[in-house]
């Protein structure tokens, strides 16, 4: 019932290496070539797997973000104490003049 | 005496009659510690302060490395975390100091809880009390094999899709999911925001109870936190079960269930019906989804969680020798590729895609949609039964380095607790037995939204009818 | 004229005034010393929570309904995906599908006609952080302070016709703005931005053409040349037979001209998705019942009203209202001295003479309503003649004084006395005679000269006409 009932490798692979990259790159993670190919396999398995969930008809279904039905919440507007700038900058990876310090942002 | 192997219930007792201190008892787990975790390797390091030794439930606690504690170094299991001092403490954490709770250290996981083994962790894994050629499951797995090698009188884990009752169950020890909502989420790094929950982890039924009345309540920096009142949870430890209605899903007893642990729950059944439950065959049509579902809708958000770990505030930073693309990319890409492990990195790129321009329909509104199904379901089942019970687990804990190359049927193990994560109803693991080869197993139990009572009557029931939570390891 | 239209959509990014960021408990303050309004939550630290100011959402309603808008009764927050180091949780909290408002629209006069234009929606989302570059030149500093401040986007259709038109959008709207009292809507300071998109189609094609995204336009005659620019250089581009290429591009104020950003990226793939750390809102119309019966009269219905209530002109009921302060001092004023025509003269004259030379707002001058109405009196009195009375002014201002008390100390009453004058006309009379002959041959305007020269000899403190009246009395007997 849980695992596939055939060799899904057999199927084309949902996703190619091209993907792969622009996901990697969305994600700011870097997948150097050689681990490309193992990457693109691994996650096109799982994504044959949720395939799945194409069977279903869901056109009149709502979908669910909250499983417990609560609204509304909201905070008065009111001022409580914030982080000194010591604390703050105490887990920087580097700070400078009390700011974050980060490479050089280029627009 | 040996302090360390008792429940909390019973060491508060001890205090009660003057017969042992909390220091006494901090000490003993201590040393417990000291002697088996160079085995065990629940530990990622012990606490840097001293308990206070002030309180009601002054009981030594391991808490798991995903829960922000002020002062102690909290990293996920995570490279990424490496030397992020937390500044501030979880709500939860804020409930246990205020209880009195002496917080013994910081227990291994999986990283970012994205695993089923306690495999993944940058520090290596954990190993299952029971034997310690095999995993102690997860990802909650440093703060199961804690407690059941009583390195701990009671831990803190966390539970996405079934990562703290599948490590109990291979633990043999008890661990609830509370309902969504019921313990405040504010300082657990998150993982999947929709379904997580912070639950105990413990040897028995009544410390659980005790441990939710500590940890359960409203907070107003949690915007997903349920104003509901906490019930004093142990008045729910009755002993009987008669005319209570015990679903059983018949999706839930197929194919790739091991035999053992079909038997111990099937078991686990008659006692309770002997005891008085009724049991009533049900239908959760859509399991065969659960599983699906879970891997869209909680990568995709954890793709978004995890995107704050770039290297820019705290925490890990790499900057490449030579310039790639730009040194801000180039700084975040390899930040990230060095600091995430594998799994992280499988599961961040495919909750990004199934987030990504084209697929957003397809793929995380589908499975949003899924999951109402599946809510659903639960819900017209609890129309007429007052529990849903199933194995926790389809087998028995695994050997270290068994699936970990089989990322998929590493996530079918956690084809039982997922759809109570789905749904966001709370769900208990209870020992139930062992298989032949002295490894446990769980029956899990799933209840209605916000009836934890019911969880801990019928749990209470069967542990107090057998001995399953006698039994400790040899280590 | 031009074969083409020209096509301008403008976003304006508008920070709320609420005492509080919009998740957070930190105050909400402009120019404190860096990261020292941040907590765990605005720096995105592992393991913390949104929580909606309340406030936050009220004066999101507030905007909306302002701009004629439809509120939404379900509301929700979406997460923003993208990268960049004053983004601390690695996405922005904003929202996609269901902001606060949608369908509104903003008339505004632009080149004598009226306009409506369309806003298509208004949604609240978080601030980012400040960049600054190092002066070293090798790094970059982050100040999350910024973190957390509420915004207001407010997203117009693609109405607008002409930079002009653009740019008198933006003032109606900065009005507009500024009467709910939700914002201190000041370019300068930041807490108002805008972004423009722009694109240009041959006349009576009903399709728009490429359009382009201009930013870092820093006031509103920025926003205005920037688009000037822009679509000349678009106009060249289609006139030479090429295509407008779909892009950000940066205002460079200094070189008068656009740029293209330098990273590469341009097309955001954000993955918008329901943020599940927040919860959904319904928003019900007792609450927007409440928020709308506290709106106060915009500006351009009291325009309308002082022209009718008051029988003002265009131009003095226009400088009223440009200053909300201004539009209430007038009416306070007229209340005491029903002379709306005299009021609005003072006000629109040398009051905001006075206003824009010590550059503060009508709230911070030292005048009350009344004090003006005491100096206009003197005036029409003929206590102090109207030069003086402007003088009058300033001291009051300076000293905080009335005008009484003015006139008193410094002298300054106009000399109506006729004994007091009479010499001093005679003075002059002496030692004019031919001017004096011109009057008593028939040429009366003459007058006019002696009594410029008395007015001198008396410190400017005679009142002209008595002067007029004593010297003709003088010259000629009548």
């Amino acid at each position: 019932m849980f695992l596939p009932s055939f060799d899904v490798s057999i199927l084309p692979m949902p996703i190619t290496k091209e993907d792969v990259k622009y996901i990697a790159a969305l994600a700011r993670i870097d997948v150097p070539e050689d681990k490309l190919e193992g990457m693109t396999k691994s996650l096109g398995g799982i994504v044959q797997y949720v395939e799945k969930l194409q069977e279903l008809d869901v056109a009149d279904v709502k979908p669910t973000s909250h499983a417990v039905p609560v609204g509304n919440v909201l905070r008065p507007d009111i001022i409580k104490p914030s982080l000194t700038n010591q604390e703050a900058l105490a887990i920087a990876v580097e700070a400078k003049d009390g700011c974050f310090k980060v490479p050089l942002v280029i627009e | 005496m040996n302090l360390h192997a008792l429940t909390a219930h019973a060491l508060l007792d001890l205090f009660k009659s003057g017969k042992a201190s909390a220091k006494e008892a901090y000490e003993a787990v201590v040393g417990r510690i000291k002697s088996i975790d160079p085995k065990v390797k629940a530990y990622v390091h012990l606490s840097r302060s001293q308990p206070h030794y002030a309180g009601e439930f002054q009981i030594p606690i391991a808490i798991k490395d995903n829960l922000c504690t002020k002062g102690e170094e909290i990293t996920c299991a995570s490279r990424i975390l490496k030397g992020f001092r937390s500044p501030y403490d979880a709500g939860v954490i804020e409930r246990i100091k205020k209880s009195g709770g002496s917080i013994l250290g910081i227990v291994n996981m999986d990283e970012f809880a994205f695993g089923s083994s306690c495999e993944t962790s940058c520090y290596g894994p954990t190993f299952n009390p029971w034997n310690l050629q095999c995993v102690p499951g997860g990802s909650s797995g440093g703060s199961a094999a804690s407690v059941a090698a009583d390195e701990a009188m009671w831990a803190l884990g966390s539970d996405t899709g079934g990562s703290i009752r599948q490590p109990a169950s291979f633990c043999g020890i008890v661990g609830l999911k509370p309902t969504y909502g019921r313990v405040s989420r504010y300082g657990l790094i998150a993982f999947a925001s929709s379904l997580d929950q912070i639950g105990p982890l413990t040897k028995d039924v009544r410390d659980c109870a005790l441990l939710m009345n500590i940890i359960s309540g409203y907070d107003e920096r949690d915007s997903t936190s349920v104003n509901e009142p906490v019930p004093d949870y142990t008045r729910a430890l009755v002993n009987d079960v008669r005319g209570l209605k015990i679903g059983i899903p018949k999706e839930a007893f197929v194919e790739g269930l091991d035999a053992e642990v079909r038997r111990a729950v099937e078991s686990a059944l008659d006692l309770l019906k002997k005891q008085g439950a009724v049991i009533k065959e049900v239908s959760l049509p859509h399991t065969p989804y659960a599983v699906a579902t879970y891997y869209i809708v909680a990568t995709a958000e954890a793709s978004s969680n995890l995107a704050r770990f770039d290297g820019v505030r705290y925490g890990l930073r790499v900057q490449p020798g030579k310039v790639r693309k730009n040194a801000l990319v180039d700084m975040y890409e390899e930040t990230r590729s060095k600091g995430f492990g594998d799994e992280a990195k499988r599961r961040i790129m495919l909750g990004t895609y199934a987030l990504s321009s084209g697929y957003y329909d397809a793929y995380y509104l589908r499975g949003q949609k899924v999951r109402t199904l599946i809510k659903n379901d639960l819900d017209q089942v609890f129309k007429d039964c007052d529990v849903i019970m199933t194995p926790t687990s389809p087998t028995v804990a695994f050997k270290v380095g068994e699936k970990v190359s089989d990322p998929l049927s590493m996530y079918l193990s956690d084809i039982y607790t997922i759809p109570a994560n789905l749904a966001g109803i709370p769900a208990i693991s209870v020992p139930c037995g062992f298989s032949k080869s002295g490894l446990p197993i769980g029956f899990q139990l799933m209840g209605r939204a916000f009836d934890e009572e019911m969880l801990l009557r019928v749990s209470y029931t069967y542990e107090q009818n057998t001995e399953w939570h006698l039994k400790k390891p040899t280590i | 004229m031009s074969q083409f239209e020209t096509v301008i959509g403008l976003e304006v990014h508008l920070q709320l005034s609420t005492r509080t960021k919009i998740f957070c408990s930190c105050v909400n303050q402009y120019g404190c010393a860096p990261n020292t309004n941040v907590c765990p939550v605005c720096l995105g630290l592992p393991g913390t929570l949104p929580v909606l100011n309340h406030q936050a959402l009220l004066y999101g309603i507030k905007v909306g309904l302002a701009l004629n808008a439809e509120i939404n009764s379900f509301v929700k927050f979406d997460r923003k995906n993208y990268y960049y180091p004053d983004l601390p949780k690695g996405y922005q909290i904003s929202q996609f599908d269901f902001p606060v408002a949608k369908k509104g629209y903003l008339n505004i006069k632009s080149g004598g006609q009226e306009k409506r234009i369309g806003i298509t929606r208004a949604h609240l989302e978080e601030d980012a952080g400040k960049l600054v570059h190092d002066n070293s030149g090798s790094c970059s500093l982050a100040d999350f302070n910024r973190t957390g401040t509420p915004l207001i986007e407010i997203v117009t259709e693609p109405d607008l016709r002409s930079p002009q038109e653009a740019y008198d959008y933006l003032n109606t709207l900065k009005l507009t703005l500024q009467y709910l009292g939700i914002s201190d809507c000041d370019m300068e300071k930041g807490s108002l931005r805008c972004d423009a998109n722009v694109s240009i189609r041959p006349v009576g094609q009903a399709s728009f053409g490429t359009k382009t995204e201009l930013k870092n336009m820093n006031s509103f005659r920025a926003v205005k040349t920037a688009l000037e620019y822009e679509v000349r250089r678009q106009t060249q581009v289609i006139i030479a037979g090429e295509k407008v290429v779909q892009e950000t591009l940066l205002w460079d104020d200094e070189k008068a001209q656009t740029r293209a950003m330098r990273s590469k990226e341009q097309a955001h793939d954000y993955r918008y998705f329901p943020d599940p750390d927040l919860v959904p809102f319904t928003i019900d119309y007792k609450i927007i019942d409440g928020v709308r019966a506290e709106l106060p009269e915009l500006p351009q219905a009291k325009f309308l009203r002082f022209l009718s209530q008051y029988g003002l002109s265009e131009y003095d009921a226009n400088i009223l209202v440009a200053d909300g302060g201004m539009a209430d001092f007038f009416e306070a004023a007229v209340k005491e001295y029903p002379q709306a025509k005299k009021i609005a003269n003072w006000l629109a004259g040398p009051v905001l003479m006075e206003l824009n030379n010590r550059k503060t707002p009508i709230q911070e001058l030292k005048l009350s309503p009344q004090g003006l109405v005491t100096l206009i009196a003197k005036v029409e009195d003929g206590v102090v003649s109207n030069l003086v009375g402007k003088e009058v002014l300033t001291f009051m201002l300076d000293e905080g004084k009335g005008a009484d008390e003015v006139i008193k100390e410094k002298s300054l009453a106009q000399v109506s006395d006729d004994s007091a004058l009479l010499a001093i006309i005679d003075e002059v009379i002496a030692q004019n005679p031919a001017v004096v002959e011109q009057i008593k041959s028939g040429k009366p305007n003459a007058a006019g000269f002696l009594v410029g020269q008395a007015m001198k000899r008396s410190g400017g403190r005679a009142n002209p006409k008595k002067l007029n009246e004593l010297i003709m009395r003088r010259i000629t007997g009548v």
